[in-house]
């Protein structure tokens, strides 16, 4: 259960791996909203990518335990300790109600818990959590990790190397922006639609990454499903 | 207020106030699924429906819900009809549900329709929002279907799964020199181009008319 299949080994690739071979804003196309609404400055990209990471990897775990215990298949089973014979019940239709439902409450918990204990940080990092509620790349990563059924430590892995390569492609969109300033770009295209073709270069770089694949356990084929852009990339033969 | 002076909230958001190219949201499923027209439509169909019946809800309990719980509340709703369409799909659509995967559950957190619910359902009467987010939804799959044709065409050079590039012209053994599918196209970051494109479309015929 904490390490399924994996070696040590494999979860430095895992890392690598969600950070940059999938990286959720350049590969997935997550969290793109609060990316291209926050990316004007990099210090405000950079206070978001923590709460991101942070928010990611532990809402990421908490999600992994609610679909292991509780909407899995067969996952009620641990109720048979306390005389209820529950295991033939099937939740997995409450799932996206559950997580984005822990996704919330925890924010909201942690956005309580810093303003108590740390009110320099809640300033810097505060107004960005709500936001954060709403960012697809936490539900995304959480979703994805459920559908390729990874055990516990390399899940934690997985939200957090997620979670780090959001961080990096705001820091990086952010930079870019704050010397764009001073371009002379075409009047129509100043703004949100020159950050999308800058998005679209910088995803064309992180191109270069796909097809490596470092996230498999040693000798065993990829668990669970791909994403799509890797099935279908095939063109018809004539 | 009559029917026709409801009606604008309909007409607005497909072409003058579109939620992707105007306010630069919903971005995530617009590039990630929409290098396929029949995953595009889909998806488009799933989201007016999600939205137009949460704006009519959080609407109708506009008055009842505490300013303090109104986002888990709203949540809690659209989660509700994003269950009823995955169910829906993985009945009767199961092939498409596999390749839109995660992307069925990704419409929670779909920022068009969490913007529609807290920007105008909060504020105004059922029938309004209901329109509001129906428009929304439409607007929102005329980006996607006008992406997905386009990347549909010259990434496979088909429309709906059907050939429509002759097969006649592609390159083979003997004419190596024929015409080839636009690689690119079918891979993310032509998704960004495109839409970078639409926007700079937009912002150029809006901006006349005003």
């Amino acid at each position: 259960m904490f390490m399924g299949p994996y070696a040590p080994i494999n979860l430095v690739g895992l890392l690598i791996q969600s950070i940059f071979i999938e990286n959720f804003i350049l590969a997935n196309f997550l969290g793109m909203c609060t990316y291209l609404a926050c990316s004007a400055k990099l210090k405000t990209a950079n206070g978001l990518g923590v709460a991101v990471v942070l928010v990611l990897t532990v809402a990421g775990t908490l999600n992994w335990c609610v679909h292991q215990f509780i909407t899995g298949q067969g996952a009620l089973s641990w109720l048979s300790y306390f005389g209820l014979n529950v295991a033939g019940i099937n939740l997995n239709f409450l799932e996206f109600l559950i997580f984005i439902s822990v996704i919330a409450g925890f924010v909201q918990v942690l956005e309580i818990v810093i303003e108590k204990f740390a009110p320099a940080l809640y300033m810097s990092l505060g107004i960005y959590l709500p936001l954060i509620t709403v960012n697809c790349a936490i539900l995304g990563a959480c979703l994805f990790a459920v559908t390729r059924e990874y055990p516990f430590l390399p899940n934690l892995v997985y939200v957090f190397g997620a979670g780090m390569g959001w961080w990096l492609a705001i820091a990086l969109i952010a930079a870019i922006r704050e010397k764009i300033l001073v371009s002379n770009v075409i009047p129509n295209l100043k703004g949100m639609g020159i950050t999308f073709i800058m998005t679209g270069l910088m995803s064309m770089a992180f191109l270069g990454f796909t097809g490596i694949k470092l996230a498999n356990p040693t000798g065993t084929e990829e668990p669970g499903v791909e994403v799509i852009e890797q099935d279908e990339v095939k063109t018809p033969k004539s | 207020m009559t029917q026709k002076g409801n009606l604008h909230y309909l007409t607005d958001q497909i072409w003058s106030s579109n939620q992707v190219l105007v306010a630069v949201l919903g971005i995530c499923s617009a590039l990630a699924i929409t290098n396929r027209l029949s995953v595009a439509l889909t998806m488009s169909l799933s989201v007016t429906f999600v939205t137009s019946c949460s704006c009519f809800f959080v609407s109708l309990l506009r008055h009842r819900t505490p300013p303090s719980v109104r986002m888990i509340t709203q949540l809690a709703i659209i989660s509700v009809f994003v269950i009823i369409i995955d169910q829906f799909l993985q009945a009767y659509f199961f092939a498409i549900w596999k390749v839109m995967t995660v992307f069925v559950g990704l419409i929670i957190t779909n920022c068009i329709v969490m913007g529609r619910c807290e920007g105008m359902a909060k504020n105004v009467a059922p029938w309004p929002a209901f329109l509001d987010g129906m428009g929304a939804g439409l607007g929102y799959g005329l980006v996607l279907m006008i992406v997905g044709a386009i990347r549909e065409f010259f990434g496979f050079g088909q429309l709906f799964g059907i050939q429509v590039v002759p097969v006649s012209w592609y390159a083979s053994a003997v004419h190596p020199n024929a015409y080839e599918n636009f690689g690119l196209m079918v891979s993310p970051p032509a998704a960004f181009f495109i839409i970078g494109m639409l926007i700079w479309i937009s912002n150029a015929t809006v901006t006349k008319e005003a």
